[in-house]
């Protein structure tokens, strides 16, 4: 009777650990529901230093995903709702920086890096390139000479 | 040519540690305000004292003010109280306060009992005009110019250091070209 009481207590309460899960949203369309999943994964929340919107439970994260939320229901374009979170909390919201003259090195520089990579490698491949042409082949004299030398029967050697 | 490259370790090298250097001791838990140089938003929010009475951004012009964001719930709020006081009191600084997310009841009890460092106190239960000043944490304290335009926010507690090092120069400035 005790187990089954304490069963009933279970099932009773596990709507309570949902409790603290934040705000569900209804949308029309599950493109929406798409659209705006991906809108929280890739904005930032300020107050915490590596967490997007969509992870983070702080109370200015879930002020930001209700903005991003009443926008989209107004109509908002993506562009428009990030501008307006932008607008407020700064270019650190973005986690997908715009391409402009401050970020455009850190946007270029995996493309510098692979590029001075790429550059290294041919300079390396053509510098032995040219020392294999540069080194032609031993004539029968000299090979013998070799020969000679790692049998270590160099007898020409000054001494 | 070949000696140059003997050379280019030592020179990444410097490039790098100048990079890494410049960014030792910066916080990075203090955002710079996307707001500076913009007038502070439209709000129309009640006063915290007189629930009748309607404010909005006209209240900052005319001289330059500290808004300083607060509330009952905040601890650090608590700590920089007293500094607030004494800018108020002593140094004549015009402070208006918004209450951030918080109780009407519980904020009045507050301001009488450690005092009203405020020339007026903004009630914001819902933390819109918060959210549109890109408050991320409070506390956090604004210089607003007589124009009603951000100057500077300062997220983190107001004390003597602070004030002497960061937020005084910026009220003297804003006063010296308004």
């Amino acid at each position: 009777m005790f187990r089954f009481a304490l069963a009933i207590l279970f099932v009773l309460t596990a709507g309570l650990a949902q409790a603290d899960v934040a705000a569900v949203y209804d949308f029309d369309t599950r493109e929406q529901e798409v659209r705006y999943q991906n809108l929280i994964a890739e904005l930032r929340c300020p107050k915490c230093q590596n967490q997007n919107i969509a992870d983070s439970n702080a109370p200015i994260s879930q002020d930001m995903r209700n903005e991003v939320y009443r926008m989209m229901q107004a109509g908002a374009s993506n562009e428009e709702i990030v501008d307006a979170l932008v607008a407020r909390f700064g270019e650190f919201v973005r986690y997908k920086p715009e391409l402009d003259s401050r970020t455009f090195l850190l946007w270029a520089t995996p493309a510098i890096a692979v590029f001075g990579g790429l550059l290294v490698v041919a300079g390396v491949v053509i510098r032995a390139r040219r020392m294999e042409r540069q080194t032609t082949s031993l004539s029968a004299q000299e090979r013998a000479r070799a020969e000679q030398i790692l049998a270590g029967q160099d007898d020409s050697r000054e001494r | 040519m070949k000696r140059f490259l003997l050379f280019l370790p030592l020179l990444v090298a410097l490039v790098l540690g100048v990079v890494l250097f410049a960014g030792i001791g910066k916080d990075p838990t203090k955002l710079e305000s996307a707001l500076i140089g913009k007038p502070v938003p439209e709000f129309s929010l009640a006063d915290l004292h007189t629930p009748e009475a309607t404010l909005d951004r006209s209240l900052f012009r005319g001289e330059v003010s500290l808004l300083n964001v607060w509330g009952t719930w905040c601890p650090s709020c608590r700590d920089e109280h007293d500094d607030l006081m004494w800018l108020a009191n002593e140094r004549g600084i015009s402070i208006i306060g918004l209450n951030y997310k918080d109780k009407r009841e519980d904020a009045l009890v507050w301001l009488d009992r450690l005092g009203d460092p405020y020339r007026t106190t903004i009630y914001d239960p819902k933390g819109t005009l918060g959210f549109d000043l890109g408050v991320y944490g409070a506390p956090e304290t604004f210089v607003i110019d007589a124009e009603g335009v951000v100057r500077y926010r300062h997220v983190g507690v107001v004390n003597p250091k602070v004030w002497e090092e960061t937020l005084l120069p910026v009220i003297e400035e804003a006063r010296g070209n308004s």
